[in-house]
This record gives structure tokens, sequence and C-alpha cells, in this order.
């Protein structure tokens, strides 16, 4: 399931600021263990962030993003009390969905 | 985008409706697939993952910014933002030239987005970063160095 993200969706005028932070290893597939053993590669491939129910932006992500990725991004036509939600999938198929409400 | 070619496709008209509104240029065949797909991200240089895009002739635009420092100090955590002020901009990927894997991250635009994306990224030296942006079908890139002074991969 993954650990939660945190998520943070603000108003200005009509453009929501949506911050995400989650919580995710991002393995590269090119970092050694202390045994000297390559540790697969794992990350999260797939991210979608819906307001509304209504899909505003889908990412695809390679090995090089950093590990607990940092996502910011601006939606418009937003008002407050959306549901801003964000999902992401990683290279193992776990998924994780959380949802907050644009302040 | 989606719900209304939804509509369409159960109103009954189907395809053809469908191909008639990319032909008259309200939905065009880059929206419907604006995604760049995994065999991007396998690509071991520029070249290749451009090719994996379907990118022909980027052109370098001043409407595409990237906003980074000059200078990151831990290759592990580069922050980088994208912006691009192109209309109708479909796409934003980010390239890291040197990388052993150059394409980053690619975002999937929508008329309710807009293009201004920052993100942390690993990079595992000095080396240029790559901003492209797919707007009206067209290929636009910005170049920036960012110089690492501790490696981000491979720990």
């Amino acid at each position: 399931m993954g650990n939660p993200m945190k998520i943070r969706a603000t108003l200005a005028g009509e453009v929501a600021d949506i911050k995400v932070l989650m919580r995710h290893d991002m393995e590269t597939g090119q970092r050694k263990d202390s045994s000297g053993l390559l540790v697969p590669a794992w990350y999260i491939q797939d991210v979608s962030i819906s307001v509304n129910g209504k899909v505003a932006v889908t990412a695809e992500w390679g090995q090089s993003v950093s590990k607990d990725p940092y996502l910011a991004l601006k939606v418009k036509g937003a008002k407050t009390g959306d549901a801003v939600a964000v999902t992401w999938t990683d290279s193992k198929g776990d998924t994780r969905t959380d949802e907050v409400k644009i302040a | 985008m989606n719900e209304s070619r939804r509509k369409i496709l159960k109103s009954g008209v189907g395809l053809g409706l469908l191909s008639a509104l990319m032909a008259v240029g309200m939905i065009s065949p880059q929206q419907a697939q604006a995604a760049v797909g995994r065999g991007a991200f396998d690509a071991k240089t520029l070249d290749e993952a451009y090719k994996a895009i379907g990118v022909t002739a980027p052109t370098a635009s001043d409407q595409v910014l990237i906003n980074a420092s000059d200078i990151a100090e831990n290759g592990a955590v580069v922050p980088i933002g994208i912006k691009s002020n192109l209309p109708n901009t479909e796409m934003v990927a980010l390239l890291i030239e040197r990388n052993p894997n150059p394409l980053s991250a690619s975002y999937t635009m929508t008329d309710m987005s807009i293009p201004d994306i920052t993100m942390r990224v690993k990079m595992g030296q000095t080396s240029n970063v790559v901003a492209l942006v797919k707007a009206d079908g067209k290929f636009y890139t910005a170049n920036k160095e960012i110089k690492i002074t501790l490696g981000g991969c491979g720990g």
C-alpha cells in the first residue's frame, strides 16, 4: 500500500497550487547494498492528479526521480472545497491514492 | 477531452466524427496519445530518448523555462522547475543528458492544468538538463547546465 502522501492544495484566484510529497524509496537498480549486491529497481512509474474526479495531469516517471518524490503543479478553474486526488503506481504494481480538499 | 470523446462514441456516430474532429483540429491526434510510453525511459542517450518519444527537430524556445540553481550540492536531490508559456502545451518532459537513462519524467497536460511543474531528480554528475515541451504538435526545448558537487546515483 505504501506510505501516506502529504498533499497541500491552496487556491490563488482561480489557480490551485498543488504540492505533493510522496513516500517512496525510488530505487534506481544501480545502487549496491553493504554486501555489494545490486538493489533491484523499484520506483514510481505513473502518477495521476485529478480534481473532482477529472484527470488534470498524468505523469510518467523514470528511476531518476529523487527518493521521497516531491511534485508541485498548478491547476486552473479550481475552487475551494474541490477534491484533489493523487494516485501513484510503482514498478511492482503497488499503488496508493490520497485525497485532500482545496483550502 | 476524454469525457467528450466518450460522449461522441456513445452517440453512435463513432470514429467517423472523431476523425472529422481531428481533421478540423478540435482534437489533435497528438493529444490523443501524448504520453511517451515506457520504452523511452530505457533509452541510454538523449538521441535515443528523442527517437523513442518521436521527437524530430526540436526548436529551442525562450518560452520554455528551466528554474534550477546552477550548482547543486547534492546530486541525489536536485530541484528542477519547468514552465512553458507556449499555448496548447500538451506534454512536458525532463531529460538529463548524462544520466544512465536521460529521460527522467514526462507530464501529460490537459485543459485543466498549467504547464508549470517543479520536481526533484537525481543526477549522477554535472550535466546538461533539457526541458522538452510539446505544444501544438511541435517540440520545443530549453537547456541548462547544472553542476553537481556530489553524485546522486550509485550512492
